[in-house]
């Protein structure tokens, strides 16, 4: 039996999510994919998977899900509460989720979207050369919908999982805030705005309103004039990010699930690297816009991204203590490892080669207490 | 109406668009030359297919380009796009090296297949006879395909049947659909909400993803409606469903 993921209950949004559906947007076919692109890339760096695997993405929480064999697992983007059965369990680390265990996500205490990596990534049939549920056009994912009670969501064969206790480095993890300063590279309409109007964008703060999902966060705020009251234009692309101004002269921030053209003039789009923050923004949440230059974005995405990969996801050597015994004897030794090592060497056996005796030695218990 | 910077033969111009991707510029209005040269330079990218290049996506009037950000700055992006440019000489040869297809759609129209067909005929001041006349009797232009999956933008409806969008758009619309929406027309593939005044429907799967490429309707391509009535509708939904239906496809002006 190959290895699954229960769906016992979705919460009001579970979607299989990868990287996205790109190469089709001159069809009509829209890019999906994560929310917050950042949580999946560092949930499969945790666990040694390909960067893309598909992942659950779980908006708001109240979803529960049960793993059908030991799996190595990771949870990264915001903070639904977790637990596995019962267990609290802490984002942006590796853990193991025993065979039956039931993983719960009560509900938002921080940011609104987690996501659920799990060791091979879900194993959805592609569509188009993604795993990405766009629901609106029915495509990826199971039959192109949203998870519900009872399915069942097969994994990919676990090829180089790094195994548990791997950890992103909290001095790496974004600040999920209330207020949030949101870079803005500017164009390409933004000639079709007022001064004042550009002035009004970069200077007020707009709110999230209730209206926000996957295509879109609708902002709330102080209108923004276009010259001539034109807010239209001769539909062209959009990206992952992009603000957009309709009449109503209030901002709307294109997100993931985004149509892949438009008919509203785009006052600037929003810099790559802060597009987690957005996807993690819920109602209410307060944003105020600064202007950015393209090259100045571009290096911030870089240094972010260089980060992230070079970031020591094992932690640091430890020297342990380890108790074992060898032909009836009792010995004590002395092991540098890395943490994450340390959970998966109980229990399994070595060679060991003591005055002269060739033994093969089982390594019992490790205090986990450095010595130095 | 066009402005300097609108006409076809200046240079279009390399916007960007955040920080991962460039909009090439060619006009700022719906025009079936500026329409063929974002095809043709689309083209000639894709033949270069240089190796910062990710994805392209044209419209009506321009070409955005998204390009490998991690590892190309944007001023070496522009300029080599800008070189790209200066340098095609093939931009006005697609139009005449392209056969013209025309893709025949057989069109229910009226009735539960096009519940507004009666409204839009009103608007016009005419009968809803003249109003399918009128409507089939045109090959409109693909200018792009956008808004949901194959959605065809389609140009050159006649003025006299163009009909403003419905006050309050439906929430669902069947695939398939056939509709109004001031001066353009176009074919819902996919059932979606949507607020274009809906005149008929037409039973041929215009998006599948399982082909290659998913949309069956290309820009530049064009299409003409072919009235039908109900039962030839049923038959040719069937056909469609065993995958046995072929699209008539012939050359415009034959």
């Amino acid at each position: 039996m190959s290895r699954e993921l229960i769906v016992h209950g979705p919460g009001p949004l579970s979607l299989v999510q990868d990287a996205g559906r790109s190469d089709y947007q001159r069809y009509g076919v829209s890019v999906s994919g994560a929310l917050d692109p950042e949580a999946l890339l560092i949930g499969n760096l945790l666990i040694g998977n390909d960067e893309a695997a598909a992942a659950i993405e779980v908006t708001f929480g109240g979803a529960e899900f049960e793993f059908t064999h030991d799996t190595v697992a990771a949870l990264t983007g915001g903070d639904l509460q977790p637990s596995l059965d019962g267990t609290p369990l802490s984002l942006w680390e590796s853990f193991v989720a025993p065979a039956g265990s039931v993983l719960r996500m009560a509900g938002p205490r921080n940011g609104l979207r987690s996501y659920l990596a799990v060791e091979g990534g879900i194993d959805t049939e592609p569509v188009l050369a993604s795993r990405s549920t766009h629901v609106s056009s029915a495509l990826g994912g199971i039959d192109g919908t949203a998870l519900k009670a009872g399915d069942r969501l097969r994994l990919g064969p676990a090829e180089s999982t790094d195994g548990p206790g791997a950890q992103f480095p909290e001095n790496l993890r974004l600040e999920r805030a209330n207020e949030l300063q949101i870079r803005v590279v500017p164009g390409p309409q933004d000639a079709q705005f007022t001064d004042s109007g550009i002035e009004t964008f970069y200077s007020s703060t707009y709110t999230v309103t209730e209206s926000s999902d996957r295509q879109g966060l609708r902002l709330d705020g102080p209108e923004i004039g276009a010259v001539d009251e034109r807010y239209d234009i001769v539909s062209d692309a959009v990206a992952f990010g992009s603000v957009q101004v309709p009449g109503d002269g209030k901002p709307i921030i294109l997100l993931a699930d985004r149509q892949t053209t438009g008919g509203y003039a785009k006052i600037g789009v929003v810099a790559t690297v802060d597009l987690p923050l957005l996807a993690q923004a819920a109602p209410g949440v307060a944003i105020q816009f600064v202007r950015i230059s393209a090259s100045e974005a571009q290096s911030l995405m870089r240094e972010r991204r260089t980060a992230i990969l070079d970031a020591d996801l094992l932690g640091d050597l430890k020297a342990v203590r380890s108790a074992m015994s060898v032909n009836g004897v009792e010995v004590e030794l002395e092991i540098e490892c890395r943490p994450q090592q340390l959970a998966r060497s109980e229990g399994t056996s070595a060679t060991a080669t003591i005055n002269g005796l060739t033994s093969t030695v089982r390594i019992e218990e490790i205090d986990p207490e450095p010595l130095v | 109406m066009s402005t300097d910077v609108d006409q076809p033969s200046d240079p279009p111009s390399v916007v960007p668009v955040g920080d991962q991707a460039v909009n090439v510029e060619f006009g700022a209005e719906i025009d079936d030359a500026i329409n063929e040269r974002v095809y043709a330079f689309a083209d000639a990218l894709s033949a270069q297919s240089p190796s910062w290049m990710r994805e392209l996506v044209p419209t009506y009037r321009s070409l955005l380009v998204y390009y490998d950000a991690l590892t190309f700055d944007l001023d070496t992006v522009t300029a080599e796009l800008q070189a790209l440019i200066s340098g095609a000489g093939t931009q006005n040869a697609r139009e005449a090296e392209r056969s013209q297809l025309v893709y025949e759609l057989p069109t229910a129209y009226g009735g539960d297949y096009g519940p507004d067909l009666d409204s839009v005929a009103e608007n016009a001041g005419i009968d809803a006879g003249e109003a399918v006349a009128i409507h089939s009797g045109t090959a409109y232009r693909v200018y792009m395909i956008g808004f949901s999956p194959g959605f065809p933008y389609l140009g050159g409806m006649d003025q006299r049947i163009a009909t403003p969008r419905l006050p309050t758009p439906r929430t669902r619309v069947p695939a398939g659909s056939v509709g109004i929406a001031e001066s353009q027309t176009g074919v819902y593939p996919t059932a979606s909400p949507g607020g274009w005044q809906l005149i008929g429907r037409t039973p041929v799967r215009l998006f599948d993803h399982e082909r290659t490429p998913p949309s069956v309707l290309q820009p530049g391509h064009f299409v003409r409606f072919v009235p039908i009535e109900p039962a030839e509708y049923a038959e040719v939904e069937q056909a469609v469903a065993r995958g046995d239906f072929e699209i008539k496809v012939s050359e415009l002006g034959r």
